[in-house]
């Protein structure tokens, strides 16, 4: 995990079956029981089970309103669910709160972004690193000795992640003011400056073109590849999803349809039903309340729209 | 009795002041409920109408016509503030639309000054600030009349939001702005009308406490009680801003005098009901009425 | 073509992270300190010194501190004059009292002030945004009420007004304009470079993040908590340091209204003038401010209006209003972001671009 690491093209659904084949036997990283939440009447998340295993590259599915961002909303802390467990790596973290997640070894991105705006390529993916600095406030006050050593030594880590990203010419350059897809881009980054353990991908690719794609793609496989990342990510695409996914899980109303490797997943049944919408002419899945008429428009989980 | 008596007055007096509260609170809850913007600059709104309108009165304009004069004095101000300073910061964070209102706050207060000058003047309605005859207690003639003004207010108000189309529209607003905006609302007729009904809101407020204070500086300060009332109540509550008026002029008035009588502690008014409101915030971080702000992410 | 980076390569991350990366900045600043340590004391008068300079570096400080708390944490306050008070007083009960040393007695008050600062920094857990932008009214008022109420804290004077006592430095006599003057900038200069320390390493990044979106910094492992009490208590720390220069090098005999609500608002004015989250528009937001009435006045004089005094107080606050608002619709980032353009156009000075 040390050293820079030089992006590679990216490989063809040749390369996946051993990869696939490797990756099957992983342990759990973290483990999703029985979670239900709603917010006042409306159900996001109804009973939910999910696995996330070590080295893998999961995909979480769903037409929208599907509860899709409401689940990482519920892995990464925000959300706590009324009903349910979750386990990482064997251990109870239910009510554990974002920032105790984060420190744990979980970051994420977000669907519109999550940038912090106003502050520079370079400090935000800094605030990845706050865990990994360890000096006290005076120290910091006087810029000097440890607090300095701390600063260099994190700096040189995010440095090897502007290089692994392509970013170096924007690295003093407030995030707000840059072109979304490379707010994207930054974002991406930030979660990987902080080595988690376990990263979370909203719609890394939403809103991108072909070309932006592609790289986006690279990225997320050279992170699991090479930085040994394990990775569960949220994409509409499903050019994307099938090409650099291990395993899928499909979320409708919310609750999981389906879960399994993309061959299996492209011809599912309740899978096509769902997405071909077959609900205007016979009445939703039991586990629909009638609150969500409006699930088309919605993107993620029930009433989280954009922050 | 005697003493119990003596609380009554004490608690009724200071719950009729409440009703005073609330009117300057309300034209802040007009505000927050159709555009999400706290306007720190109400008290120095109710400064200028009510200097413009006791101008008026004293150049010889009949009191009805310069009590007009002033309302559509604060439609032509509550149009140019629309355009001039919340248009071009539409779709900031809200704290930097709150600062801009603090920043229209000094703004509103020099030119009214500057138009109409610094002298405070004596204004005086026709309804005297002294006890009813007869009755057990001693209640004002003018805070019974200030609470019925109060009370008319929140029923207009409400039949406004309710049974007329611009009000409609208002609340559709306040509910949801892009959706309000998709079907045809224009957000910026909106906004013109909330601010001049606020601005009138304003110009009641400010002849209520002008006839109490005299229309003079200290008129904008009226704004440090009623954001106290604001958070006790919550931001975007109507009834939220007549319950916490209610609350906290009963409470400060009878700690007021109790604390006074009893430990020689004056003063307390001053800061008594943000300590209140603080308290209920612990509880309830989003006052007693306000909606829960869901965080979205 | 005499401000420009090029052939300066940062060749170590610890230049690069230099508080003044280029070469023409250091030379900038260290010719400011050479001007305000050595060449003010001997062009400045009595007048400017006292009246003018010594104000000025005390709303600077002031206004760092409020813009830790407001430009880099995001949390909006109201009373910071108050916790300037808190600072004022505590300064003098330590000087009457414990006759502590001055620069002790300093340290002291911003510490008290602190404190302050932390017990109104909690209602933070719960609460926030206008909320609580409101609920530091309450510490305004609260404590201005304190300090009136109990005249314990002004040594039994009414009113709380105080009067300081001399001033000793390990032999320096304290006690010209000029004196005030340079220790007032000593400790500014000292607290300025702290603050910018602060600004750039990892508890600044932190504050930032929670102003930029406090969601997201929770999500990087920030906890909000501790980082909004501790720019609560930093803040106040700087203005209890403040307070007490006030009382010691500005004032000398004051009562609590020179901590009123409306300094809350100048300070608040300052920072958004000079600039939101940057320690060098604290400095330009003060000068600003306290230059104002010096011009308006100026302008009367040259103008030859009549009604001078009435039309000086409403038109200061006029433009001071309209400037607030001028300077979050046009430039948000206030005159240290102007400054900022300024030093972008003369590096590509004299080609267009």
């Amino acid at each position: 995990m040390s050293g820079p690491v030089t992006p590679e093209p990216l490989p063809g659904p040749a390369g996946e079956p051993p990869r696939i084949a490797l990756k099957a036997g992983g342990r759990p990283i973290l483990q999703v029981e029985d979670i239900s939440l709603s917010f006042g009447g409306l159900k996001a998340l109804d009973r939910v089970n999910l696995e996330i295993r070590e080295g893998e590259i999961l995909a979480i599915i769903g037409p929208n309103g599907a509860g899709k961002t409401s689940l990482l909303n519920v892995i990464s802390g925000v959300y706590h669910p009324q009903q349910g467990r979750i386990l990482f790596e064997g251990q109870d973290r239910t009510r554990f709160r974002p920032h105790a997640v984060a420190n744990q070894g979980v970051a994420r991105t977000f669907q519109n972004l999550g940038l912090f705006r106003a502050m520079t390529v370079l400090e935000n993916l800094m605030t990845g690193r706050k865990k990994f600095i360890r000096t006290n406030f005076f120290l910091q006050a006087m810029f000097w000795g440890p607090a300095q050593k701390a600063e260099i030594e994190q700096r040189e880590r995010v440095e090897q992640i502007i290089d692994f990203l392509g970013i170096e010419h924007i690295r003093k350059v407030p995030v707000g003011t840059l072109p979304y897809g490379m707010q994207k881009r930054v974002e991406l980054g930030r979660a990987l400056a902080a080595e988690p353990k376990l990263l979370l991908l909203d719609e890394p690719m939403a809103g991108m073109n072909l070309e932006e794609k592609e790289d986006i793609s690279r990225f997320i496989l050279d992170a699991n590849e090479e930085l040994g990342i394990t990775i569960a990510l949220i994409e509409h695409d499903m050019g994307v999803v099938m090409d650099i996914c291990d395993r899928i899980v499909v979320l409708d109303y919310g609750s999981k349809i389906a879960d399994g490797p993309p061959a299996e997943i492209r011809n599912h049944p309740d899978v096509i039903r769902a997405y071909l919408g077959t609900t205007d002419d016979q009445p939703p899945p039991a586990s629909a309340t009638g609150d969500i008429t409006d699930r088309a428009g919605r993107a993620g989980g029930g009433p989280i729209e954009e922050t | 009795m005697e003493e119990f008596l003596f609380f009554m007055e004490v608690l009724v007096s200071g719950l009729l002041q409440g009703f005073m509260y609330s009117v300057v609170a309300l034209g802040f809850v007009l505000i927050i409920k159709s555009s999400g913007v706290f306007n720190f600059a109400q008290g120095s709104m109710c400064l200028f109408a009510a200097l413009g309108m006791v101008s008026f009165w004293e150049a010889g304009i009949p009191f009805w016509l310069a009590v007009l004069l002033a309302l559509l004095m604060m439609v032509v101000l509550a149009v140019a503030i629309e355009r001039v300073v919340l248009r071009p910061l539409v779709a900031r964070p809200p704290l930097i639309l709150f600062m801009a209102t603090i920043g229209l706050s000094f703004f509103l207060e020099g030119l009214a000054q500057g138009i109409w000058g610094t002298q405070p003047h004596g204004l005086d309605i026709g309804i005297p600030d002294r006890p009813f005859k007869g009755f057990p207690i001693d209640v004002s003639q003018f805070e019974l009349f200030a609470a019925g003004v109060a009370i008319l207010l929140v029923v207009g108000l409400v039949i406004f939001f309710h049974r007329t189309r611009i009000g409609r529209a208002l609340r559709a607003v306040s509910d949801d702005h892009t959706a309000a905006l998709s079907v045809g609302i224009s957000l910026r007729m909106i906004w013109g009308v909330t601010w001049a009904l606020a601005g009138m809101v304003a110009l009641v407020a400010g002849i209520l406490w002008g006839t109490r204070l005299g229309v003079q500086y200290s008129l904008t300060l009226i704004v440090l009680k009623a954001l106290a009332v604001l958070i006790l109540g919550g931001f975007n509550s109507i009834t939220g801003a007549v319950v916490g008026g209610l609350i906290i002029g009963g409470s400060e008035k009878v700690a007021e005098v109790y604390l006074s009588l009893y430990f020689g502690l004056g003063g307390i008014e001053s800061f008594f009901g943000y300590l209140l409101a603080m308290l209920v915030l612990f509880v309830r971080p989003y006052g007693l009425f306000g909606d829960e702000i869901i965080e979205r992410v | 073509m005499i401000y420009r980076e090029s052939g300066q390569f940062a060749s170590s991350y610890a230049k690069d992270m230099r508080m003044f990366p280029l070469l023409q900045d250091r030379w900038a600043f260290g010719a400011l300190l050479v001007f305000a340590f050595v060449v003010i004391p001997l062009i400045a008068n009595d007048y400017w010194l006292s009246s003018i300079l010594t104000l000025f570096l005390i709303y600077s400080l002031s206004a760092i501190g409020l813009n830790i708390l407001t430009g880099f944490c995001g949390q909006l306050s109201l009373g910071h004059a108050a916790f300037m008070a808190v600072g004022a007083y505590a300064s003098y009960n330590f000087a009457v009292r414990l006759h502590t040393p001055v620069l002790v007695n300093f340290l002291l008050a911003g510490f008290v002030a602190a404190a302050v600062g932390l017990l109104f920094g909690l209602p933070s857990l719960r609460i926030k945004g206008f909320y609580l932008a409101v609920a530091t009214l309450a510490a305004q008022f609260t404590i201005e009420w304190v300090l009136v109420s109990f005249n314990w804290f002004a040594g039994g004077s009414m009113l709380g007004a105080i009067d300081t006592p001399p001033m000793n430095i390990m032999g320096w006599d304290v006690s010209s304009n000029l004196d005030k003057y340079l220790l007032t900038l000593s400790v500014v200069v000292v607290l300025a470079i702290v603050a910018k320390n602060l600004g750039r390493s990892e508890v600044g990044r932190s504050w930032r993040a929670i102003r930029d979106l406090d969601v997201a910094a929770e999500i990087m492992g920030i906890r909000l908590f501790p980082y909004k009490l501790l720019a609560f208590m930093v803040s106040s720390f700087y203005a209890g340091v403040a307070g007490a220069l006030y009382a010691f090098c500005y004032l000398g005999s004051l009562e609590v209204t020179a901590f009123e609500l409306a300094v809350s608002f100048r300070l608040l004015g300052m920072i958004i003038i000079g600039g939101l989250g940057t320690i060098l528009g604290s400095f330009l937001g003060a000068g600003f401010i306290v230059l104002l009435p010096i011009l308006i006045s100026q302008a009367i004089v040259f103008l030859h209006i009549s009604g001078a005094s009435d039309f000086l107080a409403n038109a200061e606050l006029m433009i001071f209003g309209g400037l607030i608002i001028l300077f979050l619709i046009v430039e948000p980032y206030g005159l240290a972001r102007l400054w900022q353009t300024i030093k972008e156009k003369l590096r590509l000075w004299p080609f267009p671009y």
